[in-house]
């Protein structure tokens, strides 16, 4: 933080001299950090742009993902920018569509994992000693059972709408949050503001919700949006094997899991998809390394 | 003084923390009085059982430690009390104040929403209400500008107005018992006065027992009204200012005397007097008195029987030394001399 002291002194120079010396606020330091680590904004920047473009540009795109145009294994042309498969499909309008379903997949699984894992991993690391023991030997548990297995049999046993396929994620990613929340929260319980927040009469809950967590907050931050591009790419992995999405609906994974054949063939049903999900993926890897590095004081090297 | 309520009675006091090596006994029985409006000095080095002693007061050891004695807070009994019950006297009737500022605040909340919080956690008053209080509590804390600076975070005040802002925090309830475990240690020796101004404003406006619990002789000196000198888990004397600082009885506060710097009566090419060694393991004690090895006053009896707490120059002023009478008007500089010629060379 030390290279910071310069500018924070300059800010203050024009206040009164009564008040001691001014330092940045948490919130300042970590926006000023995480803009100091280009891809990190590159990739928000792209991200966002990906998002809109799914969203936005999914309403307003002339056809629908769902419609059949007269042109069946067209190329990539003006009229249908990414091209169209052999039904007619417009490839643009269903990338467009698989985005925002892949992306709704993994924002679900993202929330639900974070708050899950958050709220165990603090218990379990507050309370320590025996409640520890038995959370932490159930996480180890869930860490074991196999992704795609447990998936194969709950999807294939229901309907497999996108929710439930987040839902399924989501009850397996958890414990990689609560192991990441639980050893924060391990440090976080020995500070002395909990001490204090103790001395002042404070229930164990309300130390948790209100001094733990907040004050773990950076690591979760970081580790959730990490979870949200590994949750894409487990989404993609599902479909792409059948086990996620199912047709007529779509996501960029079941796109390329159906193009797989056609690679040679029709290379634009391929590629396109594919992109989507290197970018986002990457975009979303960057923006997690900016964040880790934003929400970590010992930080002060300037990143490329 | 006397004559006013007691409201905080330890008796014999015991703590110890069974470990790989074996049971700590960290406190041996403690035993002391407080009433309304005093102030108690708790004196002793690093592993003296002081802070422990009053984490035991307010419940606040880990379920490890083994707590035993009596601690009676207007007649309630606290050791062993339900968890809901020490709840409620806790920040409610026996306040804390931590050593160091600088942690004991969460960084992530402004520091008024800190103070509210303690009163709202033993009122049943609105936010609002209680971010009034947070406000008047750092006026009379002496911050400037108290409304705005409760909306700053921790990291935007001074260490000494972090502290001042955790004693408002002790007092926000009104408390009847004020536990200051080395308020100013962790602090610059120009902002330490301040800090025990604040706590002397927080007490006399709360008109609250205080106990102060520190290494800092001066700060005792300028503050209590009696000092308690603690040894390896101990008591080793009890009394009031007056009796401690010019009729110590027992050989150890003599040395913590000697080993003070003073700007009142130092002579030129006066050097410090240190006391030897250093204390005991808490693990293995001997059998005896604990300070006997470093003691240079040490005869034999010293390493068999461990001293009671007696009654020493008055009934009010106890130590624990076999030959405290022997100490009356002894200067540490007399008792301690033979030891400070042989570090004199190396002293620094």
């Amino acid at each position: 933080m030390s290279d910071d002291t310069e500018v924070a002194i300059r800010r203050t120079s024009n206040r009164p001299a009564a008040v001691v010396v001014r330092q940045r606020s948490q919130a300042e330091l970590v926006l000023r950090r995480f803009l100091r680590h280009k891809a990190a904004v590159i990739s928000l920047v792209l991200f966002v742009g990906v998002i809109l473009l799914a969203f936005v540009g999914g309403a307003l795109w002339r056809y629908d993902y769902a419609d059949i145009t007269s042109a069946p294994s067209v190329p990539p042309s003006f009229e249908h920018p990414f091209g169209t498969d052999n039904l007619g499909h417009d490839t643009f309008a269903q990338v467009l569509r698989g985005t925002q379903r892949s992306i709704e997949i993994a924002l679900l699984i993202a929330f639900l994992a974070g708050l899950v894992g958050t709220l165990w991993g603090a218990f379990s690391g507050y309370y320590r000693g025996i409640t520890d023991s038995v959370m932490m030997r159930f996480v180890d548990l869930v860490l074991t059972l196999p992704l795609l297995a447990v998936a194969a049999v709950l999807t294939r046993a229901t309907s497999g709408s996108w929710w439930f396929v987040a839902l399924v994620i989501a009850a397996l990613q958890w414990a990689y949050v609560a192991r990441v929340v639980r050893g924060v929260v391990l440090s976080l319980r020995e500070k002395e503001y909990i001490e204090a927040s103790r001395a002042l009469g404070a229930t164990d809950r309300w130390i948790i919700f209100r001094h733990v967590i907040p004050n773990a907050l950076g690591p979760i931050i970081v580790n959730v949006t990490i979870l949200v591009a590994a949750a894409i790419l487990v989404e993609t992995a599902l479909s792409f094997l059948g086990l996620g999405v199912q047709p007529p609906d779509t996501s960029l994974g079941l796109l390329v899991s159906e193009a797989g054949t056609a690679v040679s063939t029709r290379p634009w049903l391929f590629y396109f998809p594919g992109v989507f999900i290197v970018v986002i993926a990457l975009t979303i890897n960057f923006i997690g390394d900016g964040l880790r590095d934003a929400f970590d004081p010992t930080q002060r090297k300037v990143r490329a | 003084m006397t004559g006013r309520e007691t409201v905080l009675e330890v008796e014999d006091l015991t703590v110890s923390f069974p470990t790989e090596d074996g049971l700590v006994r960290a406190v041996r029985g403690v035993s002391y009085d407080l009433r309304q409006g005093e102030v108690l000095g708790i004196v002793g080095e690093s592993g003296s059982g002081k802070s422990v002693t009053s984490m035991a007061v307010m419940g606040l050891l880990p379920g490890s430690a083994k707590v035993g004695g009596s601690v009676r807070f207007r007649g309630r009994e606290l050791i062993g009390a339900p968890d809901k019950e020490m709840r409620s006297i806790r920040g409610g009737r026996i306040a804390m104040v931590f050593q160091d500022p600088m942690t004991s605040l969460n960084p992530v909340y402004p520091v008024g929403d800190q103070i509210a919080e303690a009163v709202r956690a033993h009122n049943d008053v609105s936010a609002a209400a209680a971010r009034e209080r947070a406000v008047e509590l750092l006026a009379m804390m002496q911050i400037p500008r108290p409304r705005e600076r409760a909306r700053d975070y921790p990291h935007e005040f001074s260490g000494g107005m972090r502290q001042r802002v955790v004693i408002a925090t002790a007092m926000a309830n009104d408390p009847d018992v004020i536990i200051a475990d080395e308020p100013t240690t962790a602090l610059d020796v120009t902002v330490q006065a301040q800090v025990l101004r604040a706590l002397e404003t927080a007490r006399a406006a709360t008109d609250a027992a205080m106990v102060l619990i520190t290494h800092d002789l001066g700060v005792v000196a300028g503050t209590a009204d009696r000092v308690l000198v603690m040894y390896a888990g101990r008591p080793v004397e009890l009394g009031s200012v007056d009796d401690i600082y010019y009729e110590p009885r027992m050989p150890y506060t003599l040395g913590l005397i000697g080993s003070l710097p003073r700007l009142d009566n130092a002579r030129r090419g006066d050097r410090l007097i240190p006391i030897t060694g250093s204390p005991p393991s808490l693990l293995e004690l001997p059998p005896g008195c604990p300070f006997a090895p470093r003691c240079p006053m040490r005869q034999e009896n010293c390493e068999t029987a461990e001293p009671e707490l007696l009654a020493a120059s008055t009934a009010d002023h106890l130590a624990a030394c076999h030959f405290s009478a022997d100490l009356e008007g002894r200067r540490p500089e007399d008792v301690f001399a033979q030891t400070s010629v042989d570090n004199a060379g190396g002293a620094r």
